[in-house]
């Protein structure tokens, strides 16, 4: 009785796969300058048997060319003081279980800068034997998050900011 | 979302407060800002006339004094400059290094803490009665300064100072005097703040129409630049200066106009380089 509970228990933790240090790059591409800033440290989890995904992005750890670039990414744009963390949790349809290239599409709500959308996502689902991985690009509005250029810096910063993701994702156990 | 929660608790990451103060000054002081690694800044500095001398003068921008610094960002921790101001015709260069910075997460402290110190030397003609040695022409500041951001909007400073000059007015001068400085910063939009420094001289030459620092100013800040607006009644822009030889009366009006401008430049390797 208890082997099958343990049996039973262990193929429920196996269905969810957990990435850390995961890897969001956002690039901006406009008339003066092209900025890119990257951030290694998201985190996500995808429960295979669902398709629901959640990942979450410290906002502070961007890091960029420049110094000044992330600080006012931080102060002036993004606010991270008031909101350090964005999110998404959405699911995903389109990929089976079996090793191969998925085209998968996502859905579900973005948060950013305090003010969730929901959107839909294009990517790919790569399984492989005892790893998943996740490529996405797409685009994200600032006006639609509230985050506001002002004018004499249009020239610096682009209105919509191409954001990609590559997350790989292990099984997850708990410890 | 709750799972991925539980997973980042264990995250041993440090959140440092970041632009305590937009420029690395106050107004006329310094402040607990450093450049990152790499980074040049270029400083330009104006005080005018005193605004009370009215229309004759065009209210003291017909006389203008300025400073011109550069600074560098050698270490995380550790930025120097040199400056040159018309005032005096004084060169002064300083060392600033940070001891502590305000932070949560993994270790918390609650407030930033810089070492400062400057020295000037004073390159204009001495008296022709008088006959000054390059001793003669130095002063030095010392100075600790702590802040603390105590929100996204408000950050405040203590500054403790010690000015040494080695020649003074008069034989019953103090070489050394003390002085607190105190500045604070009020975010009033994301690119205007305004701010407010006073420094009080506790052992002030009594007598000598000396008066202590004070200063009203806004920043302004502009992608790569930041200005700086005020009204001070000081007119040095260095410590020694605004600390122990300011001669307005902020009350009187005699007050001055003043900015400064600051851009910075990339010139070192950045860490990041993926670009």
């Amino acid at each position: 009785m208890i082997m099958i509970a343990l049996v039973i228990h262990t193929q429920a933790i196996a269905q969810k796969y957990i990435s850390k240090n995961a890897t969001i790059t956002s690039f901006s591409e406009a008339p003066i300058e092209n900025i890119k800033a990257t951030n290694k440290k998201v985190s996500s989890i995808l429960d295979l048997s669902t398709g629901e995904i959640v990942f979450s992005v410290p906002i502070r750890d961007f890091e960029f060319r420049k110094s000044l670039m992330k600080r006012h990414f931080n102060e002036n744009y993004l606010d991270s003081e008031l909101y350090p963390k964005s999110t998404f949790k959405g699911k995903i349809s389109g990929f089976g279980s079996s090793d191969g290239v998925y085209n998968s599409v996502a859905v579900g709500e973005l948060s950013i800068h305090g003010i969730t959308q929901n959107i839909e996502v294009v990517g790919e689902v790569i399984v492989k034997p005892d790893e998943i991985a996740l490529k996405a690009k797409f685009p994200v509005l600032l006006k639609d998050y509230n985050i506001k250029i002002p004018k004499i810096l249009f020239s610096n910063i682009a209105e919509s900011v191409e954001v990609s993701i590559e997350f790989i994702y292990r099984p997850y156990a708990s410890n | 979302m709750d799972l991925l929660n539980q997973e980042n608790v264990d995250s041993t990451s440090i959140i440092y407060a970041e632009a305590t103060f937009k420029s690395s000054r106050v107004i006329n002081g310094h402040s607990v800002e450093l450049r990152s690694p790499g980074v040049l800044e270029f400083l330009i500095s104006h005080r005018f006339g005193l605004i009370s001398d009215g229309i004759g003068e065009f209210f003291g921008l017909d006389d203008s004094n300025i400073r011109f610094g550069l600074e560098f960002g050698v270490l995380n921790n550790l930025n120097v400059g040199i400056g040159r101001s018309s005032f005096e015709k004084q060169y002064d260069g300083f060392i600033k290094y940070r001891l502590l910075r305000q932070q949560t997460g993994f270790r918390s402290v609650p407030i930033t803490a810089v070492f400062f110190t400057s020295m000037a030397i004073n390159s204009s003609d001495a008296p022709p009665d008088q006959d000054w040695s390059f001793t003669n022409r130095t002063s030095y500041t010392y100075q600790l300064l702590l802040a603390r951001k105590f929100n996204p909007n408000f950050s405040a400073q203590l500054s403790p100072s010690l000015v040494h000059k080695n020649m003074v007015e008069l034989a019953q001068d103090d070489n050394d005097l003390y002085a607190l400085g105190i500045g604070a910063r009020h975010k009033l939009t994301k690119r205007l703040a305004l701010n407010f420094e006073y420094y009080y001289m506790f052992n002030k030459p009594e007598g000598r129409g000396l008066h202590n620092s004070l200063s009203i100013g806004v920043d302004i800040e502009t992608g790569g630049h930041v200005f700086q607006l005020h009204v001070t009644n000081s007119r040095a822009m260095i410590e020694k200066g605004f600390i122990t030889e300011t001669t307005s009366d902020f009350f009187d009006g005699d007050i001055h106009l003043g900015f400064n401008i600051s851009r910075v430049f990339n010139i070192g390797k950045q860490k990041n380089t993926d670009w």
